[in-house]
């Protein structure tokens, strides 16, 4: 492996298997500054395994995964975490936190024993609580807050890390519509005014396709399309990928690919509407 | 409660005073009653910061200074050091029931002492008898036993802590069942020492338990953000920048070490590891960096009470601190839990 600080988080013939099998096959990947890349695919398709390889918990089974030119695997969790933060699909706290010790929490990497939370990091705090918009939520219990709120301080604890690449695994799960607009907002927005690089596994292609400069199609852990939204989402490739028969048709305000599920019972009819097969 | 409206120093010092005066109070009180003024002129003097004329019983110096003092102490140190292991031990493992026993360390404590009970042998090291020297080898052993017991590879899972702790537990009580059967005449003993009391006489015990004690709390102290990340879970600890498996096992290794050294002083009090971190976090919120030393306040404060009742209520016989502690304790969690049960839902 070359070693240059290229500023990228970069794999390079990623593999892993779990004891059922190979989950990440040969994947190679990069993310730069101002990246907003989306990950999609199935489920089971490896998204959450690439993004627990690209953060360095899980250790590749083959390939690498470098940071800025350094091997992740020879990094201390510490030196990681001040350059790659990761929102996590689920996050089950079992005592009572308020949302700025929630926050607070993303200084972890930073903070030094018997110093504490020095000024600049109660600050950091405060801006990254402005920047997601949970100011008005600081003194509030964690546990009390709505799904989409909770999301917001994951995200802020996130930031809180300085990261210079932002890890999402389905940041939009389980959330209502209006929770889940609000959320890849604030994503793009991060992105695009303090140009941390986004990688994030979605499930809703559609949402993906609105909200993201490229995407990354995974299927069986391997990378089977990356490019714009209108490249990678054709309805030849998600019938392959997903076994779904889709029509992909232009937004008709910024023209993103969007797809339209065709029923079972309606595909007969229509392939007979459109005149005799060849 | 106090949560965000009494600031870190104001908590911190206001449990060190109800220690203070929990202290004082258990102190005062016993078979000679010596009135708080009396030993605050004898501190005074004992410092140097004062020069009292002596109008009290020569015999007062020797019961508060040899005998209630190194007591009361342990007793501080003892619920404090418990508290602190829970609050560990509830954070590593995620689990609101974790106490400070739960890896093993009671059972271990438990067969140390029972063997050290059975045996026809007496010995004494650093004013230690063979009871607490056993007690301490046998809480380390096996939580060492039970570590590399859940250890795959190079994780340690904490479900399979919990699993191989419980397991061992079971399997070493019974051991120590068959061995107080056997025995007989070591029964009474055994199941006093388990239900936890106070085994102080004099100042040198104190001296070795008390600063591995202190030492070890602080170096937990140190580690509060750590703490803090594991009740996200291990692999959020690790996003977050904590080396999980080695801060595993330091702060399990501190854990017990406080339990070990507790245990070695006091029996098996139970009750205090298990509901002090609660009623802390409580009062004071689940931040380690005040939860620690709170929990460790409190805790030293509710232990030298219980224990003052523990040799008042029906004195001159000793009831077991464990039923103390948990004839007062658990009324006044119950009142806790139920005050706040909208914002403490686990």
């Amino acid at each position: 492996m070359v070693e240059s600080n290229d500023g990228l988080l970069r794999a390079e013939d990623l593999c892993f298997s779990y004891f059922n099998g190979r989950v990440v096959s040969h994947v190679n990947l990069a993310l730069g500054t101002g990246d907003l890349v989306g990950l999609i695919g199935p489920n089971g398709s490896g998204k959450t395994t690439l993004l627990k390889l690209l953060s360095g918990v899980l250790k590749p089974a083959l390939g690498h995964v470098s940071l800025e030119g350094r091997e992740v695997q020879a990094l201390e969790r510490r030196e990681i975490a001040r350059r790659v933060a990761v929102v996590p699909q689920e996050l089950h706290v079992p005592f009572p936190f308020t949302v700025r010790e929630m926050v607070s929490m993303g200084r972890t990497p930073y903070v030094r024993p018997l110093v504490g939370l020095t000024a600049e990091d109660r600050q950091v705090v405060l801006d990254v609580m402005g920047a997601t918009g949970i100011g008005d939520l600081a003194g509030r219990d964690f546990a009390t807050l709505s799904g989409g709120e909770q999301q917001r301080v994951i995200i802020a604890m996130a930031l809180a890390q300085e990261p210079r690449f932002l890890l999402l695994d389905e940041p939009t799960v389980h959330l209502d519509l209006n929770h889940q607009v609000e959320i890849l907002e604030l994503i793009r927005r991060l992105n695009r005014e303090k140009g941390v690089a986004v990688l994030a596994a979605l499930h809703d292609l559609n949402l993906a396709a609105l909200y993201f400069d490229r995407l990354v199609l995974l299927n069986r852990g391997a990378i089977v399309a990356t490019g714009t939204p209108t490249q990678v989402l054709t309805a030849a490739r998600i019938l392959e990928v997903f076994s779904a028969s889709v029509l992909v048709e232009a937004h008709p305000v910024t023209r993103a690919p969007q797809v339209t599920v065709v029923p079972l019972s309606q595909q007969a009819a229509r392939s007979r509407d459109s005149g005799p097969r060849i | 409660m106090f949560k965000g409206r009494v600031g870190y120093g104001t908590s911190v010092l206001a449990l060190l005073a109800l220690l203070a005066m929990s202290g004082m109070v258990a102190i005062s009180v016993g078979a000679v009653s010596v009135p708080v003024e009396e030993i605050l002129k004898m501190g005074a003097n004992r410092v140097a910061v004062g020069t009292f004329v002596r109008d009290w019983p020569e015999g007062d110096e020797v019961i508060i200074g040899v005998i209630r003092l190194p007591r009361v102490a342990g007793a501080a140190l003892v619920g404090g050091a418990l508290a602190v292991a829970g609050v560990v031990f509830q954070a590593l493992l995620k689990n609101p029931m974790a106490d400070p026993y739960i890896i093993g360390t009671s059972g271990g404590a438990a067969l140390g002492a029972t063997v050290a009970m059975t045996l026809p042998v007496t010995a004494t090291w650093l004013g230690f008898g063979l009871v607490p020297v056993l007690a301490f080898v046998g809480a380390m052993s096996t939580v060492l036993f039970v570590y590399n017991l859940a250890r795959t590879g190079p994780r340690v899972p904490v479900v399979s802590l919990l699993l191989a702790g419980f397991a061992v537990s079971s399997m070493l009580a019974a051991v120590m069942s068959s061995l107080m059967l056997i025995s007989g005449s070591a029964l009474r003993r055994v199941i006093l020492w388990t239900m936890g009391g106070m085994t102080v006489n004099g100042w040198q015990q104190v001296a070795v338990v008390g600063p591995v004690m202190l030492v070890g709390a602080g170096a937990i102290y140190l580690l509060a953000g750590d703490l803090n990340a594991f009740l996200l879970g291990e692999e959020e600890a690790a996003y977050l920048g904590v080396d999980v498996e080695r801060r595993k096992i330091l702060l399990l290794f501190l854990g017990s070490l406080l339990t070990g050294a507790a245990v070695a002083i006091s029996g098996l009090v139970g009750f205090v590891g298990l509901v002090i971190p609660h009623v802390a976090r409580l009062l004071f919120g689940a931040d380690h960096r005040i939860l620690l030393p709170a929990s460790g306040l409190v805790g030293g404060s509710f232990l030298v009470l219980a224990d003052l009742v523990a040799r008042s209520l029906l004195a001159p016989t000793e009831i077991p601190v464990g039923i103390v502690t948990a004839l007062l304790g658990a009324p006044f969690f119950i009142y806790l839990l139920r005050r706040n049960k909208k914002e403490y839902g686990f």
